[in-house]
């Protein structure tokens, strides 16, 4: 795809209010728990309180005569699940585990397990009869992180889980699910010639998305056996595939009908209330509506890994990387199926470093089933890498942004896939690093510091559908099956204004159900912007041709004569000819049927992103309290569709990025119990806790997308772990190698006292 | 049955009077979603921490999920749903879509609920009292810098001054 050198747009670029704006700021946006069907039952969970036990034994009898109490489900109601994979975008699952993760059969593998739901004529009432279903365990050791669950000696989680390697699957059972390795070069005698040597061992926590709204659904079995739920969900089709797959209905028998998301983060990709909803509905026979605890949220949805990473790396003299040996150990959660395989493609993606070895492991605990969480599995990689290339830098005496420039990887650089990189943008972020404002201001004072990281996310494509008709009052109808979770209605729309050349106001976006528009696959991998805007692109060029035959019979000329520039239709065969968009439309309906088009893309020029961020902070030496000063984000958009969301996704990114950085974590008693479920103990940033966040837009069009966009959902979120890192260890002189750097940490380290 | 008696309460809810029937052990949050059908104030944590469901009560900011419904008797009760009149948008929902001060939008009624209860007591408030006064109110879309700034625009135009959305300038350029 050939870009022009200087494109001139009207629409790309520009900031109009989003589409769904008002209903957003009147309260009228209805979100999972904003449902209400008519005759409407409440559903409620029964949880394991234990982090690891068998299942011996449920009575549900006393519950099920409960006044008020509509419907009793477990495990047993669940129809027959093959043992099956299912693509779900970003991650996959195993049906008859995502099956389990929702209800347990035999085992309970984590506190907050699912093991049976009531659905009742009130919350209150649903609730009182958990209390009343007798559950027997038979309680086991639980595991609670990376390392002891890697053990050779480690409780199993699943008796019959071998280790898949390039090898095949191993012989003994243990709780590592799977081992991947990229390699190139020779790492081990590139790392004995080294001039220099870095080597550090890294530990991350599990940390959550935290997104405001908790899981909500309605779901309601209809007597003609169509099943249709209402959700807060990334993806609309994904999950009507899960659920079912789960179950085991044919696909057109349930619909999902997407409701608004407050916020997903990856999070919503997975499903957790639906079939469970689902099944109270076929027992009961009304509606059943199910919502969240925030605790719930916390201790049995899908949070991102814990992780133990290791790097040894060499590099020479002249600050030239030359070798990196990797060891990465993810927490997948109760089942299989962590972020490690991502961590190890993200791992040294924004450097050429021309020999490494990079081991990966994705390890099962007594946690929750962890889920994708912005840019899944690169911030820890991050975290790590990047602490080890500001050791270099310092080692090196260069400056920390010149040395990753001088080592950064480019077009052709080989991926850790072995495949070269496309057009990338690493050294342009790092080149406005280095001219920004906030880098050439010098920073002073005692217990300052300041740290730079860079950061990689791949991105991905997947299939987009949409379709477009035109209004006789020339505006533009725009049928979505992208749920929004920040402003991809317009971001959409404004991709097909441009291409036909009128306002983006002139667009009317809608996003629909499963019956009414294309496959969708989830808004996550930051590609909706890229790929259903794609799908627009396409619906707009499939208007225009439309509107050419239509304008070609009117006018009586070869249809190859017409021309559509800037929403004007014109002739080669007679200059005196002309109609503008708007006029098309007003005569559209007396010349014949109304003008659809339709874009439906799997678009393959995937283009990765990356982000460099600089962060000054200063540290309390008294209460090891960290304030962060000033913090910039640079990015490449590729092309920024409407800046001030992407300015919104870079912010964002970093926020979640400092919180994960500085405080966050989920932190377990030794029997697995998370002892700070709750969004008081979990604390994630306030608007105190944060400066504001400066960006700076890099635009490296993407050539595998008609505007150049890349996507910028991701990326931002994994720079900040690193470069609070590099500027503490600026600060105080200590390089903290264990998140989050929290107030207690920072003491223990920056007085010498023994850590935890 | 282990339903408990259900209480008449009378308010006044976005200026008009207002009766329901509650039972004692159900949360003002509660009542304004399930019995009244306002659901523009959320439950993101139920226990305060998070300000999605931040109502004005008799003039003070409160999360609805910490007040009993049986409180509401004799109060009078502001929801995002009474911030706009029938004229228009209030100058801070104006501002919140001018500035993009929201992605999700989940805790947007909140956060405009609570900096109208900023504006009401406090016109002329710098960034830092904004921000300490917000802190009550969880986004964790926006990294908060966009909302900061919407507070502030809404509250030059509300004070008539010309600066108003100096901010924001590039945003009208569609």
């Amino acid at each position: 795809m050939v870009l022009a050198e200087k494109p001139q747009f009207k629409v790309i670029g520009t900031r109009p209010i989003r589409h769904d704006g008002v209903d957003k700021v009147t309260g009228r946006a209805q979100y999972g728990a904003d449902v209400t069907l008519p005759g409407t039952l409440y559903g409620k969970v029964l949880r394991s309180p234990h982090a690891h036990a068998r299942i011996l034994r449920i009575d549900t009898s006393k519950a099920e005569a409960l006044p008020g109490v509509k419907a009793v489900v477990t495990a047993r109601d669940y129809p027959e699940i093959p043992d099956k994979v299912e693509d779900l975008g970003e991650t996959a699952a195993n049906l008859r585990e995502l099956a389990d993760n929702l209800l347990a059969s035999t085992k309970v593998l984590y506190r907050g397990h699912p093991v049976a739901a009531v659905a009742a004529t009130d919350p209150h009432v649903a609730e009182e009869a958990l209390k009343l279903i007798e559950v027997e365990y038979e309680v086991l050791p639980p595991v609670l992180n990376v390392r002891d669950a890697m053990r050779p000696d480690a409780p199993l989680l699943h008796e019959n889980l071998r280790t898949k390697s390039l090898a095949g699957r191993a012989e003994k059972p243990s709780n590592i699910a799977q081992h991947l390795q990229f390699k190139l070069g020779n790492v081990e005698q590139a790392l004995a010639e080294a001039e220099i040597v870095v080597e550090r061992e890294f530990e991350t926590k599990m940390v959550h998305q935290g997104y405001i709204e908790p899981h909500a659904c309605s779901a309601f079995w209809n007597q003609d056996g169509r099943l249709i739920v209402y959700t807060s969900t990334q993806g609309a089709f994904p999950a009507r595939e899960q659920i079912a797959s789960v179950l085991q209905l044919p696909v057109a028998q349930v619909k999902v009908v997407p409701t608004e998301i407050g916020g997903g983060f990856g999070g919503k990709i997975p499903i957790y209330l639906e079939p469970v909803a689902a099944l109270l509905s076929k027992k009961a026979g009304r509606p059943v509506k199910m919502s969240m605890s925030r605790t719930e949220v916390f201790e049995a949805t899908g949070p991102t890994s814990g992780t133990y990473i290791k790097i040894k790396a060499g590099a020479r003299k002249d600050g030239t990387i030359t070798a990196v040996q990797a060891m990465l150990a993810y927490e997948a959660g109760a089942y299989p199926g962590s972020s490690v395989g991502a961590g190890c493609l993200c791992l040294l993606a924004p450097y050429n470093i021309p020999n490494f070895l990079i081991d990966g492991y994705d390890v099962v605990v007594n946690k929750p089933k962890t889920a994708a969480y912005r840019a899944p599995g690169a911030p820890p990689a991050s975290f790590a890498m990047e602490q080890i290339v500001d050791e270099i830098a310092e080692k090196t005496g260069i400056d920390p942004l010149k040395l990753r420039l001088q080592n950064s990887s480019r077009e052709g650089t080989p991926m850790a896939t072995g495949a070269p990189f496309k057009r990338i943008g690493h050294e342009e972020c790092v080149q406005a690093a280095l001219n920004s404002p906030h880098y050439n201001t010098p920073l002073e004072g005692p217990n300052r510091g300041r740290g730079v990281a860079s950061g990689y996310w791949m991105n991905v494509g997947l299939k987009s559908s949409v379709t477009a008709s035109i209004n006789p009052d020339g505006t533009v109808n725009l049928i979505e099956g992208s749920t929004d979770i920040g402003g991809t209605r317009t971001s959409i729309a404004m991709q097909l204004a441009e291409t036909l050349g009128i306002p983006a106001e002139k667009v009317r976006p809608a996003v629909v159900d499963t019956d009414s528009v294309g496959y969708n696959d989830v808004t996550g991998g930051s590609r909706t912007t890229f790929a259903s805007g794609y799908a627009a692109y396409e619906a707009a060029k499939d208007l225009i041709a439309k509107m050419k035959a239509r304008v070609a019979e009117i006018w009586g000329v070869p249809v190859e004569t017409v021309e559509y520039q800037d929403a004007v239709l014109t002739t080669s065969a007679d200059p005196e000819k002309r109609m503008t968009f708007e006029q098309f439309a007003a005569q559209m309906l007396k010349t014949g049927p109304a003008i659809v088009g339709t874009g439906s893309v799997q678009p393959r020029g995937v283009g990765g992103a990356f982000s460099t961020q600089i962060c000054d902070l200063e540290v309390d030496p008294e209460t090891g309290k960290v304030t962060i000063l000033r913090y910039t984000v640079v990015q490449d958009a590729g092309r920024a569709i409407h800046p001030a969301y992407v300015e919104g996704q870079m912010q964002g990114g970093a926020a979640q990025g400092i919180g994960w950085a500085l405080n966050e974590e989920y932190f377990y008693d030794e029997n697995g119990r998370m002892l700070n479920s709750s969004l008081l103990d979990y604390r994630v940033p306030t608007a105190l806790d944060l400066p504001n966040i400066e960006t700076i837009i890099v635009e490296v069009p993407n050539p595998g997308h008609p505007y150049g966009v890349r996507g910028v959902g991701e990326v931002s979120i994994v720079p900040p772990l690193a470069a609070v890192a590099n500027a503490l260890y600026r600060a105080t002189g200590v390089r903290f190698t264990k998140l989050p750097m929290n107030p207690a940490r920072i003491l223990e380290a920056t007085l010498g006292l023994p850590s935890e | 049955m282990t339903t408990t008696h259900k209480r008449l309460v009378s308010a006044e809810i976005n200026g008009e009077p207002v009766e329901f029937l509650c039972e004692p052990r159900q949360s003002l949050l509660e009542v304004l979603r399930e019995v009244l059908g306002l659901t523009g104030a959320k439950e993101g944590c139920n226990n305060g921490n998070c300000g999605a469901c931040c109502v004005i009560m008799d003039d003070r900011l409160v999360n609805s999920c910490c007040v009993l419904a049986v409180e509401a008797e004799g109060t009078r009760i502001t929801t995002i749903e009474g911030i706009a009149t029938p004229q228009g948008l209030h100058p801070l929902q104006r501002a919140f879509l001018e500035e993009a001060a929201l992605q999700c939008g989940v805790c947007t009624p909140g956060f405009i609920v609570a900096a109208k209860a900023l504006l009401d007591r406090n016109p002329d408030p710098d960034e830092h009292q904004i921000r300490y006064w917000l802190a009550g109110n969880l986004c964790r879309c926006t990294g908060y810098d966009k909302i900061v700034k919407a507070v502030q625009r809404a509250a030059a135009e509300m004070a008539g001054r010309a600066e108003a959305g100096a901010a924001a300038e590039t945003g009208a350029r569609a």
